[in-house]
């Protein structure tokens, strides 16, 4: 047991390393940032004192070091200071926080999220684990060659094709997920329907192939050929002896694929109009609002490096070989 | 996300030059039906970049009818929210989207391959410094870390290709470092370093012939993988700038017509699922045969 402990915390502690530098490579984005940005911003009015009026204000006049601190330390506090869309009024038009802005769509993406997640990992490890156990069969040549076929479309192909059948030709569901906080449960899961559907669609077959590869490569392996040879059923087979060493591969392509989850919201959430945060980042990339879109990045960055991290512990606490120490 | 599930292992596709061709032309024969429907998929979208003047009936930027013509015999598909023709503007969008991928994979594959061999090849803190930095690179969501920097640098197409370029790099870099890996150990570039070659002599004469094959299968899933990412960026506003004609940004400015049952918007984003498809097909045929043909 201690020796999984011991894994356990320097694979946390190689996170927790990690995090530090995708915050601290995040932060320097605004290091990078070409000289005249700050007339770009404000305008070509802009004064010298409204200019260096707008550096003080983003704390340019300060080292990087000690801004960098002030920053990560801000960010500990859910506080990712002021949104730029409010540096053109410096006069006299209050600061925007960012918090303010990106909390309650967090929310919005969390939900949507979730909810494609919690079809889609259950439907891919059922088909991987189908393709794997009758393998080199119709079923599963059909369901690869599709699956690979699949993964070659675009998101937003995905997403029009279901808004142009779902939506427009049948009416089932609305085609623009207009939440608002003030909708009921019925009435979100059905403007959710869309963009959350396109979400399984996109997963499911990545996480699927994932699945049967993981299978299939156990399958491959003398012990399990073993278990085949003393006749174990094809069910024993695959649940008691190839699936307790798939944990690992398995766990690390369902992190992978919620990750890679977090990356199609910004998508469809674009294409359905639906108020979450990869829709804010967008605009915010377009209207050049670092601030946002810092706090944006860090917190896909984040979400992304404790989804891995996570399989990397499950892959860790499950593994058999760890159990005895030789 | 399609490069985890293939294993990459060093084959031995290289022969003496003379039988190489007739090797191919066997290996072509006994092709399955998916890799000749790729084959054909990438000659017809080359044939069409290649030719696109000489195809197109219009101009690419020509303004040539009314807002949103429906399909007619003079427009076959229509034309967009400006009036332009919508098949001229496929037909050159083809060039315009797959040429800035096939650059930005060709940036990638030269950087990634180059700083992957040399890291294997020189090893120490070289080897250290950069699987350390395109670690750091790879924890970050590769479209927020685009949308990050194009969001610093500016949107353009320039920035846009070096923005990828860089960051698909890594992935690169990785595969290549991890097979030059295991040539590195081999008697010959033992042999070879003995004899005092140079470190470039070693990891273009010796290591780079023997890793090849995996390389190239990375570079067909590398540049599927870029493709798609800029179609999605373009999409997003983010990518090619009007009025290039450019396949992504076509399914954003004439999406306003799903909502009246149209599937003309569709098309663009068809025509980008249809080459990744094509192009998938090829690699995975390939990565079928340099494994050895183990299934």
């Amino acid at each position: 047991m201690n020796l999984i402990l011991k894994i356990v915390f320097q694979r946390l502690g190689l996170g927790v390393l990690t995090l530090i530098a995708v915050s601290a490579v995040i932060f320097s984005a605004i290091q990078m940032l070409p000289g005249d940005f700050a007339s770009a911003i404000l305008g070509q009015s802009a004064t010298p004192e409204t200019v260096k009026a707008f550096q003080h204000q983003i704390g340019l006049d300060k080292p990087a070091v000690q801004r960098y601190w002030e920053w990560i330390g801000g960010v500990a506090h859910g506080d990712f200071g002021y949104s730029f869309s409010s540096a053109g009024s410096l006069g006299g038009g209050h600061d925007r926080a960012v918090s303010d802005i990106i909390v309650p769509r967090l929310k919005n993406t969390l939900i949507l999220a979730s909810l494609a997640a919690v079809v889609a990992v259950p439907c891919a490890l059922l088909l991987g684990i189908l393709a794997a156990l009758y393998r080199n069969s119709f079923f599963d040549r059909f369901v690869n060659s599709f699956s690979l076929a699949w993964i070659s479309f675009p998101e937003f192909f995905i997403a029009y094709i279901l808004m142009l059948y779902l939506s427009v030709k049948f009416q089932f569901l609305p085609s623009l997920a207009s939440v608002s906080n003030d909708s009921g449960i019925g009435d979100y899961l059905v403007k959710c329907a869309l963009p959350a559907m396109t979400l399984v669609l996109v997963t499911l077959a990545h996480m699927m192939r994932m699945t049967r590869t993981a299978l299939v490569n156990l399958m491959s392996t003398p012990y399990v050929e073993m278990a085949r040879l003393k006749g174990a059923s094809r069910f024993r087979l695959i649940c008691l002896h190839a699936l307790p060493n798939a944990w690992a591969p398995i766990a690390n392509v369902i992190a992978l694929n919620l990750a890679y989850l977090v990356v199609g919201v910004v998508i469809v959430e674009n294409v359905f109009v639906y108020p979450g945060i990869g829709q804010l980042m967008v605009s915010a990339v377009a209207s050049r609002d670092i601030p946002v879109v810092q706090a944006c990045a860090l917190i896909f960055a984040a979400t992304y490096i404790l989804l891995n991290l996570t399989a990397d512990i499950i892959g860790i606490v499950t593994n058999p070989k760890l159990l005895h120490r030789r | 996300m399609i490069a985890e599930e293939k294993v990459m292992t060093i084959s031995k596709v290289e022969g003496p030059a003379g039988t190489r061709q007739r090797r191919l032309w066997r290996h072509l024969k006994k092709a399955p039906l998916s890799a000749w429907i790729g084959i054909a998929i990438v000659l017809a979208y080359m044939a069409v970049a290649l030719l696109a003047p000489w195809i197109a009936p219009h101009g690419e930027t020509e303004v040539v009818g009314g807002q949103y013509d429906p399909w007619s015999d003079e427009f076959l598909l229509g034309t967009d929210q400006l009036g332009r023709d919508m098949l001229s503007r496929l037909i050159y969008g083809a060039r315009n989207t797959i040429s800035v991928a096939l650059m930005t994979t060709s940036i990638a594959f030269v950087l990634g391959t180059g700083l992957g061999l040399l890291a294997a090849t020189v090893g120490g803190w070289v080897d250290q410094l950069f699987s350390r930095v395109v670690d750091v690179i790879m924890a970050i969501p590769q479209l927020i870390f685009a949308l990050l920097l194009l969001s610093i640098f500016g949107t353009s197409v320039v920035n846009l290709v070096l923005i990828i370029a860089v960051l698909d790099s890594t992935r690169l870099f990785r595969v290549s470092r991890s097979v030059a890996l295991n040539v590195t150990v081999l008697d010959f570039v033992e042999a070879a370093r003995l004899q005092g070659e140079g470190t470039i002599w070693i990891m273009v004469r010796e290591i780079l012939p023997n890793i090849l094959a995996p390389i190239i299968a990375e570079f067909g899933m590398r540049f599927c993988f870029v493709f798609l990412t800029i179609a999605a960026l373009s999409f997003l506003g983010l990518g090619i700038q009007p009025p290039t004609a450019d396949w992504g940004s076509m399914v954003r400015e004439n999406a306003t017509l799903i909502n009246y049952g149209d599937i003309t918007p569709l098309l663009p984003a068809g025509a980008i699922a249809l080459l990744t498809i094509g192009v998938n097909f090829i690699v995975d045929w390939f990565l079928h045969i340099t494994s050895g043909l183990k299934e």
